[in-house]
């Protein structure tokens, strides 16, 4: 029990920091993505109890909003813009690249040893840039395939030493 | 803390006077764009360089000290994307284009010690090689009218006394000092403001109708959630001029008899939603927002709600579901939510660009709006200019401009010299203009008639060698996955679409599937409750209407004419080039091409997994697609 506790103090001082609001669902499950990298069934089952809502409605929203993911990610999430502008300029041999690279498909994303999750994100409002691609919350713009290769190349070896 | 409008114009002239006593002012772009290409690292370069000459003016505007020398500020976006991260000098109009960190060194030393003009960073002329000094004599600008975009780039959005100093905040103060609100509702009424979020519904008009809802409760949304890929103009706003908005925001509280405000902002905008928070704490610092507005008895509260990633969200109802904190999913209207909205209080949602024009119509008048544009789109529009074009942007123009104005005058045509075939118009909800329709006057009627709508504003250029099939799948692949699932048409209907789609650039449509296609495009048009299922058919409809041909020669001739799609690529060996080298053939992985040491090499197409492995690697430029 003690360690239950201890487990979900964190979760339980976002809550009380929303007041346990209904309305704040949204920004709850925000910052508990922010706290534990995704959002776990146990996260979950334990908003809505303390919250006093059904566990379906949690759900509900948590897999209603593309920003939400219920299985952990990768250290590097590596999101490739294909939005209109950047699918024109060619993002698609980009992604091809990229999942070539790290095994990965779209039902998959991340990579066995957890260290990067591949995404598309539908713009990201820099369509100046086309095509572009955020690595590690940066931006990169005007990507080619080889480019994102060795910029793959640039965060591995940077992960193994951690 | 200001109390009183003799205040805020006492503050505004302090910190004009602050502007006016720095010899220049140095604005480095810090939109998402320049900054992604190092804007941020020029800006400190420069203030570090500057200050070790001892030229740097103090940018603090209301402190009590000298402000003589060079300031220093960052900006939101100037428009010109394509050139960041530029560099604008005030009060001369220098615009220097894709400076780098190296390039500081140089611009310090001849620009502000030797007064010169470093020649290589000028933006040159594609066409004539010419080099050109200001922002004023570029093309892409000169065409421009702003309102909208008017300050950004020209002031700090982290600075509120900057966009004081431009008359910022001005427009409430008029109103609170002597306007009425259904004056205030008339004026915008006058102005003939239409929504410019892609409805185009007169603004005025769905004031009034809250207005006249009993309180006490009413609230006002900024649709900050700008789902539509290829637009990017009410990021730049948010990120450029976060005050504007917050004042815009205020008129329209005033009108309907609001007292609190959300703004709801895409999670993707993590610049933006910082901007706007600092401006918020900012103006309920100074006083300017808040209780008791200027001293007055007006008070206005504004929160910040930052989306999760859903399109469907754009949609009012579906936006209003979001805030309180469910799925976004649209509910029916009536009841509008200008009579029951946000926690069933009357609730009027207006987008970041329609907010954005509120404050210059109040200085301005009704009249002076009516000034620009047609007789039915008064004002101006900012678009947002990317896809296959030269200079890719944001861009505001007055209503009624044609596209060739805009993607040839303005955006410097095709780029690598590709030729015009299509512009995708107001995203995944919209239409595409063909070349026909190059002389259409842009405003929300004329584009209705064609089966187009405005939307938020993106234009996204598209050159021959896109293919309009795959086009029309790329869209339905995204509301596909956007649709919220409520209504069964759009829900599975956008999936058949989707699938027959996939099968056309597959080659393995047949014509029958167009007349299908058809169809159900018409189906889930009407069978829609909001928006997005109301309109997710249109690119595949005006494409079915404009590029049949296209859609004919997949299903008929199971050919791609602009060579895009994968499956109907076919590689060919040009047997005059080929050198027999035999490259190609090691690096096959189907082992697709033979040949004969220094003979030409065919490919068979039955092996042929259209990698393009080969095509890489020739060094001949013998292998074609065809």
């Amino acid at each position: 029990m003690e360690n239950r506790d201890i487990k979900f103090l964190k979760l339980q001082q976002i809550i009380d920091s929303h007041e346990g609001k209904v309305s704040h669902l949204i920004a709850i499950l925000q910052e508990t993505q922010a706290e534990y990298g995704c959002l776990p069934k146990e996260v979950l089952t334990y908003i809505a109890t303390a919250m006093g809502i059904s566990p379906a409605t949690v759900l509900g929203v948590a897999t209603f909003y593309a920003q939400f993911s219920l299985i952990p990610k990768g250290k590097y999430v590596i999101r490739v813009c294909d939005g209109t502008a950047c699918h024109v300029r060619g993002s698609e041999p980009i992604m091809i690249a990229l999942r070539k690279e790290l095994c990965v498909t779209p039902d998959n994303p991340t990579t066995g040893d957890l260290m990067f999750t591949v995404e598309t994100v539908s713009c990201l409002g820099a369509c100046g840039l086309a095509p572009v691609v955020v690595a590690d919350e940066e931006v990169h713009g005007q990507m080619t395939p080889d480019g994102i290769l060795e910029l793959i190349r640039k965060l591995a070896p940077a992960a193994s030493e951690n | 803390m200001l109390k009183s409008r003799e205040d805020l114009v006492n503050l505004q002239q302090k910190s004009k006077a602050a502007l006016a006593e720095q010899k220049m002012r140095i604005l480095v772009c810090a939109g998402t764009g320049c900054v992604a290409n190092g804007s941020l690292k020029v800006y400190e370069s420069l203030k570090k360089l500057i200050a070790e000459q001892g030229l740097l003016a103090e940018v603090d505007l209301v402190k009590e000290v000298s402000h003589e020398g060079i300031g220093v500020s960052i900006s939101g976006c100037h428009g010109f994307c394509q050139m960041g991260p530029l560099v604008r000098f005030e009060p001369s109009g220098l615009l220097y284009c894709k400076v780098q960190e190296d390039d500081c060194a140089e611009i310090v030393e001849t620009s502000i010690v030797n007064n010169g003009v470093v020649e290589r960073l000028l933006y040159s002329d594609p066409t004539t090689g010419e080099t050109v000094k200001t922002q004023d004599e570029i093309p892409f600008y000169n065409r421009q009218v702003r309102v909208t975009l008017k300050n950004c780039g020209r002031i700090d959005p982290d600075d509120i006394n900057d966009y004081i100093a431009h008359g910022g905040y001005q427009a409430i103060a008029k109103i609170l000092t002597g306007m009425k609100p259904d004056e205030v509702i008339k004026e915008v009424l006058d102005s003939g403001l239409r929504g410019r979020g892609g409805g185009g519904f007169p603004t005025g008009r769905k004031w009034s109708f809250a207005a006249a809802q009993p309180g006490p409760k009413k609230y006002i949304i900024c649709n900050g959630d700008e789902g539509d890929p290829g637009a990017f103009m009410d990021r730049s706003v948010m990120e450029g001029n976060p005050h504007l908005v917050l004042e815009g925001m205020m008129i329209a509280g005033f009108a309907i008899g609001a007292d609190e405000g959300y703004i709801y902002a895409r999670a993707e905008y993590p610049l933006a939603i910082k901007r706007m928070r600092k401006a918020i704490a900012d103006a309920e610092a100074l006083g300017v927002l808040g209780k008791g507005v200027l001293g007055t008895d007006f008070n206005f509260k504004i929160n910040i709600k930052e989306g999760a990633g859903a399109f469907v969200c754009g949609e009012e109802t579906a936006l209003i579901a979001s805030i309180e904190g469910e799925r976004g999913m649209p509910r029916p209207r009536p009841p509008f939510p200008a009579v029951k909205g946000l926690w069933a209080c009357p609730t009027i949602i207006n987008n970041v660009e329609t907010l954005a024009n509120l404050p210059a119509i109040i200085m301005n008048g009704a009249a002076w709006f009516r000034g620009f544009g047609t007789p039915g789109s008064a004002g101006t529009k900012t678009f947002a200019l990317a896809g296959q074009i030269q200079n890719t942007g944001l861009v505001e123009v007055p209503m009624g401009m044609t596209l060739r104005e805009i993607v040839f005058d303005i955006g410097g045509g095709l780029r690598e010299g590709k030729k015009y075939k299509s512009v995708q118009i107001g995203g995944p909800s919209g239409g595409c203009l063909t070349e026909e329709k190059l002389d259409l006057p842009l405003d929300y009627d004329e584009l209705m008639k064609v089966g187009a709508m405005i939307g938020s504003g993106g234009l996204v250029v598209m050159g021959d060698d896109t293919c309009m099939v795959e086009t029309a799948k790329f869209f339905m692949g995204f509301v596909q996955n956007e649709s919220c699932g409520k209504c069964v048409p759009c829900r599975e209907g956008t999936k058949q679409m989707l699938a027959m789609l996939t099968k056309i650039t597959e080659g393995k449509g047949t014509e029958a599937d167009l007349a299908l296609l058809e169809e159900l495009a018409q189906n889930v048009k009407d069978g829609s409750l909001c928006g997005l299922g109301k309109t997710a058919p249109n690119p595949v409809l005006t494409t079915l209407r404009y590029f049949r041909d296209e859609y004919l020669a997949h299903v008929r001739d199971k050919k791609c004419p602009a060579g895009a799609c994968q499956a109907l690529k076919e590689y060919y060996i040009d047997p005059e080039k080929c050198k027999g080298c035999t490259i190609c053939a090691r690096v096959c992985p189907a082992g697709a091409i033979t040949g004969d040491k220094k003979q030409p090499h065919v490919i068979n197409v039955d092996l042929c997994l259209k990698c393009g492995a080969c095509m890489e690697k020739c060094k001949f430029g013998s292998i074609v697609i065809r």
